[in-house]
């Protein structure tokens, strides 16, 4: 049971190697362009609303501080303590969902998304657009790097869902809870990819104005 | 040679020679490498096969062996790396004074423009022994100049301009072709490279009746489009003096420094905010969709010819010749 | 350890122990799952050949008069995606691999058997929305999808075929995971990593490259489908975006891709050749360790792709120079190879003509690699027929030869027959002259300038290219045949025991074909890899 326990925690973690590699693909294209264009992806990341992207940062890192002790509670056998801690990380998963959407839903009304209705304005009258065109490859990315975050999270939270029902069968118990182990660990690294989107996308060069 | 059944195209540059001696060495060395596997092998096999050999002697392995087969290929890797290397560094720095011709893919054609104002479609008149300099790019997707005669090959991109140089050293008629593929027509995008003794050319170049040098047309282009308004010779301009500025290192506002070549003063014509020169503001438009691949070679061939020593006071074409007499 | 006497009554085995489709469909055993792969792949691999064929015909003539130029053009790219992503990437590790690690490292089955089955699903799932790509209109980008061409100027079926690409990504991902655990995890007490079997060492190397870079191919043609769809402009110069940006993501996978594809059949031909020169490996370690260093090397050298696309000269000269590296441990291996059988007995079963055959056209294709690391010479034969003889001369020479000679070696186990081995010697002797007549005489066309994707060309080529046909056609007979001949031998060949080929391997130490639970007590094992010294003169069986 031990080896089948490091086995399937083995296997996630080797997951999670893969997901590494699937947004670093996303993170180097978005330094490349950083660093050729820099003044238009300045410019872009000053349209971030840094307050709801740390209120996000907030919420996602408490959700995986409850995750963290439900997986605790699972080790220690109290179901009941687990299950509630599961539906509280689930709640600020939607937390974060939903103000992520309410953050989309800025951008689009401001034209934000590439396409032909994108149109780029930099909110200061003293100080026009300089390079739509490559603020535009900065909205491309920012609007395709969270969007596979949420698709994620989603993911993620569609897990932990299974966990709480599972858990309220009584599937988990001291000497078996690696599911919810690996959940945990797949929900941290979501958590984790996050800790870097907010910075890359929204504090550096932000100024404050 | 061979002519009813070549191996290898004929060799009209100064390079082919060394890349077609770097290619036999290549062949003798796994030509050897080859032979010894298989005959190595087709022995072993008849030797210990197992109606002569039923009983197999167990061997490990042998360390001084392994060092021995791993020392030796990387040995002549790395002969084989040097020679390409040098070979590739040729290539890809183009001498001074080359005579420069601009190129521009599209699907599915080629259009070059000489800098005395020759516009040629799909076919490349050049002189003998001189050094030409193909400055190249792309209207739409990724092609590549290839004259397997002359042993180069470079891409052509759209947004960017790219180079190659070739020194022609025989006369005849050769192959081009587009070497990327890009889309339905791709292997009908051929052409043929002509090389002429030089009074062949001459004469060409004066039947050809051009519009006037390249460098001519791109002023007349400067002063239509109203780069003139802000871009004058002098340093009361909300743009930089343009003289002398192509081939020199400038510094960004934010720092950099950046060297002035034919890449960036085409990145300034079609997106000037990417890069901005210091002390000035960044309140160029941009040309982006308003000027053709064409113009856009005028326009920078222009702007060369101001690093010239005399610019503007003989043509471009003598200017390229007496530099290359050096 | 004598050979079991035949039973009168057909012992339970994972074949026979559950009837019914529902019973294939939804089976977790990793020999059932090994056979849906196996049939999968099959029939990929005859539509591949399909579009090689309608190529070959077309190429007769130097005039484009066969097919029009689109539809040409889709040819060469559907040729290139079937055989690349559907079947070379999954040949040997999910049907060979799948049916014979677990029973190698003495497992009942994989580490997460599950997973293995959905990644049957998910490849299937790619697979039909490739093919949906390709029935309903294909696609012409070249398997390269180079931008901003498909991106934004071509008008097929980009991005279903992407999508497809994508998904069947995950299949392979799942399978490199699922053998790295299993590797790591489920070894039998007593088998030690350097008592392991080189071919578990070979899939090993491969499953790190399957994967750590599938991902990177994965959001790459994500992008490619988003900018198709939504305009984002990441690659496309007229949108501000970098063509070679793609070029670089694209072949940051698609390097070490071509290891993912090369290293298993390099396993098998340790097996084979060991077995059939009853000996043990020369150099054991330094062929391990080789498979390790040619995974981590591949992913160091992608940019030999782009030579010529536009990158700075120093760039090149770090890649050249890493492309030479990642020569050498191959050839460590080949010559590993051919002194295992130096002083060994050697038999001439069919497996060992095909290893033979691997071993040389490999080192033909690997040597030619290193004319493409030369800077000089690529850029003259960079986009030419050289680099299509090339790397056909490593994929089928090379591979699909491992792979013939995998499904020959472990025919016996999967089905319990022998296959008949006159007819199997007929096919490999074809396979190797109908491909030396194909292939070789593109080297040559390359050199002369003949580019590639050419769907016309000019006259003076026709005669190499009438060479080419031909060889195709040869090469085709030797691909039915078995077909033919593995399908009789189902019902007709001769009854196989546990081991055949009496070669040394926990997988020969259980019944052909193996119960479903695969041994009756978990062995125990106490001797070296290969260890040919210890085992008993036995007679072989050969198939009729």
């Amino acid at each position: 049971m031990v080896q089948q326990r490091d086995t399937a925690t083995f296997g996630m973690w080797m997951f999670l190697l893969t997901e590494i590699m699937f947004f670093g693909g996303l993170f180097t294209s978005y330094l490349v362009y950083r660093h050729s264009y820099y003044t238009a992806f300045v410019e872009g990341s000053q349209k971030m609303n840094i307050l709801l992207g740390a209120v996000n940062t907030a919420v996602l890192i408490c959700s995986s501080l409850s995750m963290a002790m439900g997986v605790r509670a699972a080790q220690m056998g109290n179901k009941k303590l687990m299950v509630i801690l599961l539906l509280i990380t689930i709640v600020f998963g939607f937390g974060f969902l939903g103000i992520k959407g309410v953050e989309y839903h800025e951008h689009w009304e401001n034209h934000e998304f590439p396409g032909p209705n994108f149109h780029f304005e930099t909110g200061d009258p003293a100080h026009p657009a300089t390079d739509p065109m490559h603020t535009e490859i900065y909205f491309g990315l920012y609007w395709v790097m969270t969007g596979l975050h949420a698709l994620h999270m989603i993911i993620g939270i569609g897990l932990v869902t299974w966990l709480v029902l599972a858990g309220m069968r009584g599937a988990f118990s001291p000497v078996y809870y690696s599911p919810v182990e690996n959940v945990g660990l797949y929900w941290h690294f979501v958590d984790l990819v996050w800790i870097y989107l907010f910075p890359l996308l929204y504090l550096i060069s932000h100024k404050h104005s | 040679m061979w002519k009813n059944f070549p191996l290898f195209p004929e060799r009209a540059s100064a390079l082919a020679g060394q890349v077609d001696g770097l290619y036999f060495f290549l062949i003798a060395v796994s030509a050897f490498f080859t032979v010894l596997i298989f005959l190595t092998i087709f022995v072993f096999a008849v030797k210990y096969r197992r109606e002569n050999n039923p009983h197999p002697t167990q061997i490990e392995g042998s360390l001084p062996l392994e060092l021995t087969w791993t020392l030796i290929p990387l040995g002549i890797c790395m002969i084989f790396f040097a020679w390409g290397s040098l070979i590739y560094f040729q290539e890809g720095r183009s001498p001074k004074g080359a005579m420069e011709v601009y190129a521009v893919g599209k699907q599915w054609m080629w259009k070059f423009e000489h800098e005395t104002g020759q516009r040629e479609i799909n076919q490349l008149h050049v002189p003998i022994d001189r050094d030409v300099k193909m400055i190249m790019s792309s209207q739409d997707v990724i092609h590549s100049f290839f004259v397997p005669a002359f042993r180069i090959k470079a891409d052509v991109l759209p947004g960017r301009y790219t180079s190659t140089w070739f020194h022609p050293t025989k006369l005849g008629t050769y192959h081009l072709f587009c070497a990327e593929y890009c889309g339905t027509q791709h292997s009908g995008m051929i052409g043929e490279v002509v090389v002429m003794d030089p009074s062949a050319y001459q004469a060409w170049l004066v039947a050809g009746g051009s519009a006037g040098a390249l460098s001519e047309s791109g002023q007349q282009v400067f002063q239509q489009m109203g780069c003139a308004t802000c871009h004058r010779s002098d340093t009361q301009g909300r743009g930089p003096n343009l003289a002398g500025l192509f081939g020199k290192q400038v510094t960004l506002d934010d720092g950099r420094t950046v060297l002035a070549d034919e890449n960036y003063i085409r990145e300034s014509i079609l997106n000037p905010a990417a890069k901005v020169t210091a002390g000035f503001k960044p309140i160029m438009p941009t040309y982006q969709g308003q000027i053709s691949e064409e113009t856009l070679s005028e326009v920078v061939s222009y702007i060369k010819s101001l690093s010239q020593p005399q610019p503007n006071t003989r043509s471009t074409k003598e200017a390229a010749e007496t530099g290359n007499r050096e | 350890m004598a050979t079991a006497v035949q039973p009168v009554v057909e012992r339970e085995n994972y074949l026979n122990s559950n009837y019914g489709i529902k019973s294939w469909l939804l089976t977790t055993d990793h020999k059932r799952i090994a056979l849906l792969y196996l049939m999968s792949i099959t029939a990929m691999f005859w539509l591949g050949g399909f579009f090689a064929m309608m190529i070959r015909l077309e190429l007769l003539t130097p005039a484009g008069d066969l097919l029009t130029s689109d539809t040409y053009n889709k040819m060469f790219t559907m040729h290139g995606i079937t055989m690349v992503f559907f079947f070379l990437i999954p040949s040997v590790p999910a049907v060979i691999g799948n049916f014979v690690i677990p029973l190698m490292v003495g497992a009942k089955d994989l580490a997460f058997p599950k997973l293995n089955l959905a990644s049957w699903y998910i490849y299937m799932v790619g697979a039909c929305l490739a093919l949906w790509g390709f029935l309903f209109g294909g696609v012409d980008t070249g398997w390269t999808f180079y931008t901003p061409f498909s991106t934004s100027y071509s008008n097929t079926h980009v991005v279903s075929v992407a999508v497809g690409i994508f998904v069947v990504g995950f299949s392979s991902i799942f399978t490199g995971l699922n053998f790295i655990v299993t590797i790591h995890r489920m070894r039998a007490p007593g088998l030690t990593w350097n008592r392991l079997p080189l071919f578990c060492w070979s899939n090993y190397a491969a499953s790190l490259i399957m994967v750590l870079g599938t991902p990177v191919i994965a959001i790459t043609l994500l992008l490619v489908a988003f900018e198709r769809l939504f305009h984002i402009g990441v690659f496309n110069p007229q949108l501000g975006g970098d063509p070679l940006l793609f070029q670089h993501l694209f072949w940051f996978y698609s390097h070490p891709a071509v290891y993912i594809m090369i290293l298993p059949g390099m396993g098998v031909i340790s097996e084979v050749v060991t077995c059939f020169s009853r000996k043990r490996a020369f150099g054991y370690e330094f062929v391990a360790l080789a498979s390790i260093a040619i995974a981590v090397l591949g992913f160091l050298v992608w940019a030999h792709h782009m030579f010529v696309a536009g990158i700075s000269m120093y760039a090149a000269l770090v890649f050249s120079l890493l492309s030479y590296f990642v020569a050498i441990p191959s050839a460590v291996k080949v010559f590993n190879w051919t002194a295992t059988m130096y002083k060994g007995s050697v038999r001439y079963e069919t497996p060992m003509l095909y290893a033979w055959g691997f071993i040389g056209l490999f080192t033909m294709g690997g040597l030619t690699g290193v004319f493409l690391a030369s800077l000089g010479v690529d850029v003259h034969v960079t986009d030419t027929y050289f680099v299509v003889a090339h790397f056909h001369y490593v994929m089928v020479g090379g591979m699909v030869l491992a792979y013939m000679a995998g499904l020959h070696f472990w025919w016996p186990k999967i089905t319990g027959k022998m296959y008949p081995e006159a007819p199997a010697k007929l096919s490999a002797l074809l396979v190797f002259v109908g491909f030396n007549l194909t292939f070789f005489p593109q080297f040559i066309l390359g050199y002369m300038g003949m580019p590639r994707r050419y769907h016309a060309y000019p006259p003076e080529f026709q005669v190499l290219n009438v060479l080419s046909s031909a060889g195709a056609s040869v090469l085709a007979v030797g691909y039915v045949l078995p077909m033919i001949y593995f399908l009789w031998s189902l019902r007709y060949g001769k009854p196989a025991g546990p081991n055949p080929w009496n070669a040394v391997g926990l997988e020969w130490m259980t019944p052909s074909p193996p119960p479903t639970y695969n041994f009756d007590e978990t062995p125990v094992v106490t001797w070296e890899a290969y260890d040919y010294e210890h085992q008993p003169q036995e007679e072989i069986t050969v198939g009729h």
